[in-house]
């Protein structure tokens, strides 16, 4: 630190600070500035009074305009429902199963489904719907009960295996080893067959008699083709999907225990618009008939 | 380092200063009448580009210059930019810069004391002042005059014609946003947006604020170009000289001696400097160089009968040269040197480049967004199916009829959300709107057997008879085997 001089050039005096012989000249600054810096610390105070601003012990103060950040959000909740409300009330009322694809109701139905999806139904099927093992894959072309969207939402709106709703799906497969129904290399049979329809396996003489049982006990519902039943909700046993695997540990588990997937029925929990967009959405997702 | 210069004693300045009134004098000159011509210039570039009519047919605004933010298009002219074209802009601003340093090693600071908004209108703003309140010695008196029926008469005028300019200013602004006719009817009947309506209080209350009262503050205090001049001056640079061999000693009134220089200290250059400084004491900060003491002096000097040019554009070289008796340097021979050259090369090459690249730049375009949840999808059938989000934009004002194939995966099968798989094939076609994004759907299937990840394209063509294609990699993904 220098003394304050008089710099030579400018004949300001200079603050006395001195880096390597540079030299901070003390130039006044305007009085506006000043002025300005005032205006700032009046605001500041006003906007201390009018929003919550000071912190106190357990809480703060209110401030007089009453604005808190949870009302400025339900505020602006209650402002983007208002703003979509006319189109969730079309939703509700609309035939999904009749809406023209094309039109921006339908475009806004599968925006919708895709986050009511995600809500409702993805922690079993998966964020993209493309399910696990016990839970169907919906993106694909193998439905159980249909995909058109009569019978999707039939299938969302009363579930399956759901006790007390009469138009639930329901299919009874019989546990044909746990009941006793067939012998256990009857079943290893069976699964050579199935494991032959399905072209995973060549003929054998194990699936010759596979494919005599299976026209006694299983063709009844999974057809004489094999190629499945809807009505029954008896799955296609000759494609390459298969919903809980199509090895033959799998399939020998199947037929011996049989499986009983179920799924809610939303048509109590959901409302007619979310029910809708969700139709929608699943039939958008590439195998809808 | 520590003996102070001089003996002279550092007595701490007061930590403010208030503003000291600055009445610029009138003058007539050469300089005076180019910033005329430069004012009238840019204020009707200003007020009247947002109501300039371009045709683009009947599916685009007809607005010449017009910032659509709603739709995320920026028109100008022939040109439409698109947001993801924005870089467009980000090379005007660039040229701008560019320009900014071509004009500053020319010419010096000649943005600031023609060209720039804040010294346009504050000039603006002071031909209102003197036409209310008469000339520097009037405007003094009126200054220093109690508050009489005609002073207050005369303020409430000026403020009045003050206002009016600011509304006029700010109003011309959000015309650049919106259809301007439009516009103007819904701001008169008060059914436009809220924005609009503070955007125009706002920008108001700034040319109010900052061509009233702020004016030269403004270059003082808040501008920063006034102090990045001091990296972009040079020796060669012009700037508005003082040319103190010829002027000094200065003499007063009559008094003139045999040694006496041109300057007879008549404060002329002063009273008419718009930021109150005083050229003589050499090239400074504060001066924005706007030429008008050359003009004050020019008048003294050929009253006087002396030569003119006492104040004059110079640059810091050629003045050393004629303190050395040398003859003046005309201006023009500073304009072409390196480093002006240089910078005016860049700044050509810069702009051709933009001109070429805006002349061929595709106005379709395709990209594709692959399904990543789930990657593939298992077919009944054995085949594997991935799905893709293409967005096609069509940036033409006129509907388009495209067509979307596939280069390479030879098998694979392609349908969209409204066609059906049975009839998948590997072109497709549909009609997009004008200047519109397309976004659909697509299907790709299959057979199982293949690359695990398997490279392949989308092209898009124009099936209207346009020449013009876009194409986007793509990728189908199959089960790990």
């Amino acid at each position: 630190m220098t003394e304050p001089q008089i710099d030579e050039t400018t004949g300001v005096p200079t603050m006395g600070h001195e880096w390597d012989g540079i030299q901070e000249l003390d130039n006044p600054m305007p009085r506006w500035w000043l002025w300005t810096f005032y205006t700032c610390i009046v605001f500041a105070i006003g906007y201390c009074i009018v929003y919550p601003a000071i912190p106190l012990l357990n809480s703060a103060t209110k401030g007089t305009f009453g604005w808190t950040s949870h009302g400025q959000l339900a505020e602006e909740t209650a402002k983007a429902q208002a703003a979509r409300a006319s189109t969730l009330a079309a939703l509700a009322k609309v035939d999904i199963t009749t809406l023209d694809p094309r039109s921006p109701l339908m475009h806004a139905a599968i925006e919708g489904g895709r986050a009511a999806f995600k809500i409702n139904c993805a922690a079993c099927h998966g964020s993209g719907a493309a399910g696990a093992k016990g839970y169907p894959n919906l993106n694909d072309d193998d439905w159980l009960w249909g995909g058109s969207r009569t019978e999707v939402h039939q299938t969302l709106v009363h579930g399956i295996r759901q006790p007390g709703d009469d138009a639930t799906r329901t299919s009874q497969m019989p546990a044909f080893g746990r009941d006793g129904i067939l012998k256990p290399d009857e079943i290893q049979d069976l699964t050579s067959f199935v494991r032959l329809v399905s072209r995973q396996e060549k003929s054998s003489s194990s699936a010759k008699r596979g494919a005599v049982l299976y026209a006694a006990n299983c063709a009844m519902c999974h057809g004489a083709d094999a190629k499945g039943g809807r009505q029954f909700g008896a799955p296609n046993l000759s494609d390459s999907i298969w919903l809980y695997g199509g090895d033959r540990d799998a399939l020998t588990a199947t037929i011996t225990n049989a499986r009983y997937g179920v799924m809610p029925a939303w048509g109590n929990k959901l409302d007619a618009a979310t029910l809708n967009m969700l139709t929608a959405y699943i039939h958008s997702l590439g195998g809808g008939e | 380092m520590n003996a102070r210069p001089s003996g002279l004693p550092a007595k701490r300045p007061k930590l403010y200063a208030s503003r000291t009134d600055i009445f610029p004098r009138a003058i007539d000159g050469f300089y005076r009448r180019l910033k005329w011509g430069v004012m009238a210039v840019t204020l009707a570039i200003y007020y009247l580009t947002p109501w300039l009519s371009w045709n683009r047919g009947p599916y685009a605004p007809d607005q010449a210059v017009l910032v659509d933010l709603a739709h995320r298009r920026f028109y100008f002219f022939a040109i439409e930019i698109w947001p993801h074209e924005f870089y467009y802009v980000a090379g005007l601003l660039v040229m701008a810069g560019i320009g900014l340093f071509l004009v500053t090693t020319t010419v010096g600071r000649a943005w600031c004391g023609y060209a720039c908004p804040q010294t346009v209108w504050t000039d603006l703003f002071l031909h209102i002042e003197r036409a209310i309140d008469g000339d520097r010695n009037a405007q003094q008196r009126l200054k220093r005059a109690p508050w009489t029926a005609s002073k207050i008469g005369r303020r409430a005028l000026k403020h009045g014609i003050w206002l009016i300019v600011g509304l006029l200013t700010g109003g011309a602004w959000v015309f650049y946003f919106a259809d301007a006719p439009t516009l103007a009817r819904d701001i008169v009947h008060g059914d436009a947006a809220y924005v609009v309506y503070a955007t125009i209080a706002i920008l108001t209350a700034m040319t109010y604020v900052f061509g009233g009262f702020m004016r030269e503050q403004v270059c003082l205090y808040m501008c920063p170009w006034p102090r990045i001049q001091g990296a972009m001056l040079d020796e060669r640079s012009l700037i508005v000289t003082y040319k103190d061999w010829r002027g000094e000693p200065r003499s007063h009134g009559l008094k003139r001696s045999e040694d006496s220089g041109d300057c007879i200290d008549c404060q002329a250059c002063v009273q008419v400097c718009p930021v109150g400084i005083d050229i003589r004491d050499g090239a400074q900060f504060a001066c924005i160089t706007c030429a008008l003491c050359i003009d004050a002096c020019d008048e003294v000097m050929a009253k006087v009968d002396r030569p003119r040019g006492l104040i004059h554009y110079a640059t810091l070289e050629d003045c050393k040269a004629e303190a050395a008796g040398a003859p003046p340097v005309p201006i023009w021979r500073t304009l072409f040197r390196p480093r002006t050259l240089i910078y005016f090369a860049i700044w050509g090459a810069i702009g051709l480049a933009m001109m070429f690249a805006v002349g061929a730049r595709a106005r379709l375009d395709l990209s594709i967004a692959h399904d990543r949840n789930p990657l593939w999808v298992q077919l009944s059938g054995g085949a594997i199916r991935n799905a893709y989000t293409i967005k096609v934009r069509n940036m033409e004002s006129r509907p388009r009829r495209l067509r979307i194939t596939m280069e390479g995966l030879g098998q694979g099968r392609m349908w969209d959300s409204l066609s059906d798989a049975a009839t998948a094939t590997r072109v497709l076609e549909f009609t997009v709107a004008p200047d519109q994004v397309d976004e659909r759907r697509i299907y790709v299937r299959a057979p199982a057997a293949g690359e695990a990840r398997q490279a392949f394209r989308f092209v898009l063509t124009a099936a209207d008879g346009g020449k013009d294609t876009a194409r986007d990699n793509a990728r189908f993904d199959r089960p790990e085997t």
